[in-house]
């Protein structure tokens, strides 16, 4: 049976070639080459399109997107990681339908709870009607980057919380009995023991917020109005509208490069677990 | 060969380089209760497995009744296996185990319907049909497993340690079932086991095993009294072996004395082993037996006393039903026969 | 102490996850289009959301596209999940790797690179390389639900149906598959969940009037702020909450059995 039955997924093999492989290769072909390259004769290969990135300009888009990545990231761990330490010390009957609250709204539609923001910040929106109301002036909450950041705290939180949840959920409850007994404090029991066991679960959320944050074009495109553009924005200008599709594969290499080398950092972060490294 | 169901013939097993099977040849009989018997490692699950068709040898061949079977699916061979931790289908409950074969077969409902009742019957286990496997106690899943095999009326059965997860007891019953049904149904059983007493118990046949190689092929009565080599007289039943030199055709040195005994056929001054079984040495008067010893060890165990002896610098085990005191001198006496010589392995 | 302040803080945070969504609840019923004033109860946003034709488009095109992606990745990613599962170490890794490209990579990056891909080959984009793109993006994910059950399979179980003369076939269709059910249907529902949410690379990937309900409130959204939004929202929300109703009750049913 073995034998033969390994031939099931060559079909899909092919469909991986075509759909996975090849038009990432195509990105790199045309991150490498010039826009008249129509015939074949003319291509040249040339690195001008990444050199056409450093410019101060497009150097600031990525530094933003990077920042505000990183700080939405910090935050989504600041208040993710308590609310996930809180969950797993809910008794048993509460805690499936708590999980649950929690979850429902990462179900609606993210375009739909990044808009709800524009109604509670915008010039008419909620919070300056309000302000109106008692006469005050009003304020720019929307269209800046504390807005951006507030979008995607908003949005990914879920994401922070749940591996840390996982992982806490996991852990050995005598473990921190031990300690306890040992003669530990509460916050040398959480520095000791509770925070190195749940690092594998703090990692995937580091992970798992940094890599939308640094890449979504949908949040800063709403909530940060056409000035201050992250990344995205310029890949998606880029394509669709300069129809620059070289400069814009270069940068589409760029943000892979900068995914996998956060990866890469955290991955050893996690594997000196073992030692006590700390964040 | 006649009356042969399967034959081995120089079977040989790789796993990566390392030897597994090492030109393993025997043949089964019809009707015959034949153990694989050896310690962990021994290659006999593996031979199992290549009569069963899991594994395929790298040389050598199977045989099922004058045929070669080599290149013959699992599917195809009529042989069934009772596997080690039963391997019921979780989804489905007893009856739909049970009938898995014979809907395969594509008999009608009314004769699957019967046959499962019979071998329900069989096994003890009546009315069983719609239970659920994870509501069986571990001796009852054991008993559907046999039962899944058998209801197929296969030719030979093979069973992978079957026994191996039940509680002494139920071992013990177990064992004495499995025989009769054997007899019974008349089908030829090759089992695996590394237990020794249940390898004595339920056997007509045994063939020893270890790392890959047969030791010895016999009764339980013959391997028992005639072990081939010290690795089968320690591997079965409890044995004290000592070291000697065949002086002569039914003469025997060991321990610094001479001994009479049955066996010939040696070279002269040929290095042996000896074996004497724990029960076939008496404890006597001292100085009235055929050496003297002091008894280091008395342990109760029920049947019979078990006690250590040493005597010229060799520790004897004997099982007596009379006991002793711990720094008793005391004499031992044993028979020629029960004296059994092996070259050296 | 301890517990009034964990009380406190939890709620805080669940404050924050509901404010938004219900103030948009809220304004869905609001007569007055502006945000600050009450302009009495009204159900006149969702009537217009009902009139309203791209809506229902996206609406369909969503559904349909969702639910075909989702059936058909389910089949390939099992199929090949039984083929990857029976492979020698090696190539398994290797195959993994890349299929699971897709969960590492960017929305955009793989929304661009197949954008690149149907452009590159003349393909127009509308539905069906809207289609071809949900099922790349599913497959993956299914594949990642079976194989763990797959692995979790009894070795002896398979050989012991092989005993008892089922051919591979038969194996595969009577005693593999029931098994690993539970992960089948846990992958579909995941690549359904995907499919019906997703909105970079459908965004990328289709064109001809094709959109679906995330393309549509893109589009509204940059408009402004709009009622009709906000009535679609509610409708969502019900429907999300109904849903999760279900699946909370089936799963305390079945932990009760």
């Amino acid at each position: 049976m073995n034998s033969k039955s390994k031939y099931l997924a060559y079909p899909y093999s092919i469909w991986m070639i075509i759909f996975i492989l090849f038009p990432l290769f195509l990105i790199f072909l045309y991150s490498i080459t010039l826009r008249n390259a129509n015939e074949i004769k003319t291509i040249t290969f040339t690195f001008e399109n990444f050199a056409k990135f450093f410019n101060p300009i497009y150097i600031n888009v990525l530094i933003r997107s990077i920042s505000i990545a990183a700080l939405s990231t910090i935050i989504c761990l600041f208040i993710g990681y308590p609310v996930a330490y809180l969950l797993t010390r809910i008794n048993e009957e509460n805690k499936g339908l708590l999980i649950l609250l929690f979850i429902l709204p990462m179900w609606m539609n993210m375009l739909l709870r990044t808009y709800a923001w524009m109604t509670i910040l915008g010039n008419t929106g909620l919070i300056n009607s309000f302000l109106s109301f008692l006469n005050l002036p009003k304020i720019n909450l929307l269209y800046n980057n504390n807005a951006v950041i507030l979008g995607m705290v908003y949005n990914f939180l879920p994401f922070m919380v749940f591996p840390i949840y996982t992982a806490l959920n996991k852990m050995d409850r005598s473990l921190i009995e031990a300690a306890d007994d040992l003669g530990a404090d509460s916050f040398t029991i959480f520095r000791k023991v509770i925070f190195p066991l749940s690092l594998p679960g703090v990692i995937s959320g580091l992970v798992m917020v940094f890599m939308p944050a640094v890449s979504t074009f949908v949040i800063p495109r709403l909530l940060g109005g056409g000035k201050n553009i992250l990344i995205g924005n310029l890949i998606e200008k880029l394509f669709l509208v300069t129809r620059d599709w070289n400069f814009g594969a270069a940068l589409s290499m760029i943000i892979l490069i900068i995914i996998f080398i956060s990866i890469k950092i955290l991955n050893v972060l996690n594997i000196d677990k073992e030692s006590g490294i700390s964040l | 060969m006649k009356g042969s169901i399967i034959e081995l013939k120089n079977i040989v097993k790789k796993y990566k380089d390392v030897k597994v099977l090492n030109e393993i040849s025997f043949n089964v009989y019809k009707n015959e209760f034949v153990t694989l018997l050896g310690p962990s490692g021994c290659g006999k699950t593996t031979t199992l497995r290549i009569i069963g068709g899991f594994e395929i040898a790298n040389e050598g061949f199977v045989s099922f009744e004058g045929e070669n079977i080599n290149n013959i699916p699992p599917y195809k061979r009529q042989i069934n296996t009772v596997f080690q931790n039963y391997a019921l289908f979780p989804h489905m409950n007893v009856f739909e185990n049970i009938a898995f074969g014979l809907k395969i077969k594509k008999l009608k409902t009314k004769i699957i319907d019967n046959k499962v009742k019979r071998i329900l019957n069989l096994v003890g286990l009546e009315n069983f049909e719609k239970r659920e496997i994870d509501s069986l106690s571990g001796g009852q899943q054991q008993r559907i497993a046999i039962a899944r095999a058998l209801v197929n009326e296969p030719k030979v059965l093979l069973l992978d340690e079957p026994l191996g997860a039940l509680d002494l007891k139920l071992r013990k019953d177990m064992q004495v079932e499995l025989k009769n049904i054997q007899k019974t149904l008349g089908i030829t059983f090759i089992y695996v086991t590394h237990d020794q007493e249940e390898a004595l118990t339920m056997s007509d046949r045994i063939i020893i095993m270890k790392s890959g190689n047969i030791q010895q092929i016999g009764t339980p009565i013959n391997i028992y009294n005639e072990p081939v080599n010290s690795f089968v007289a320690d591997f079965i039943g409890e044995s004290n072996i000592i070291s000697g030199v065949m002086k002569d055709d039914y003469q025997v040195n060991f321990l610094g004395k001479n001994f009479e005994c049955v066996d010939y056929g040696f070279k002269k001054m040929e290095k042996v082993k000896i074996v004497i079984r724990p029960e076939d040495i008496h404890i006597v008067e001292k100085d009235s037996g055929l050496l003297n010893g002091e008894v280091k060890s008395v342990v109760f165990k029920g049947v019979h006393y078990e006690i250590g002896v040493i005597s010229k610098n060799f520790e004897f085990l004997i099982q007596s039903t009379k006991s002793s005191k711990v720094g008793n001198t005391i004499g031992l006496y044993f028979n020629p026969d029960d004296i059994h010589v092996m070259r050296e392995v | 102490m301890k517990n009034k302040v964990s009380k406190l803080y939890l709620s805080l945070v669940f404050l924050f996850l509901y404010a938004p969504i219900a103030v948009l609840v809220i304004y869905s019923f609001n007569d007055s289009k502006s945000r600050g004033n009450w302009g009495g109860f009204t159900f006149k946003w969702y009537l217009e959301l009902f009139k309203d034709r791209d809506i229902k488009t996206a609406l369909y095109y969503t559904v349909t596209i969702a639910i075909t992606a989702a059936l058909i990745s389910t089949i390939v990613g099992t199929i090949s999940a039984i083929g990857i599962y029976n492979m020698k170490t090696n190539r398994m890794n290797l195959f993994l790797n890349i299929n699971y490209l897709p969960i590492i990579n960017p929305d955009i990056v793989t929304g661009i690179a197949l954008m690149i891909l149907f452009l590159s080959a003349n393909i127009k984009l509308g539905f069906s390389t809207m289609l071809l793109a949900h099922i790349t993006f599913d497959i993956p994910y299914v594949i990642l639900s079976v194989l763990p059950k797959l692995k979790q399979l009894d070795k002896n179980i398979t050989e012991a149906a092989l005993d008892l003369g089922a051919t591979p076939f038969y194996s595969l269709r009577k005693i593999i598959i029931p098994q690993i059910k539970p992960g089948i249907i846990t992958g579909f529902l995941i690549a359904f969940t995907l499919s019906i949410d997703d909105f970079v690379i459908s965004f990328f990937t289709t064109g001809s009037g094709v959109t679906n309900l995330s393309i549509e409130i893109y589009s509204m959204a940059r408009r402004g702020i709009s009622p009709t939004i906000n009535a679609l929202s509610s409708l969502m929300l019900a429907v999300v909450l109904g849903l999760l109703l279900i699946i909370n009750k089936r799963t305390t049913l079945q932990v009760k059995e």
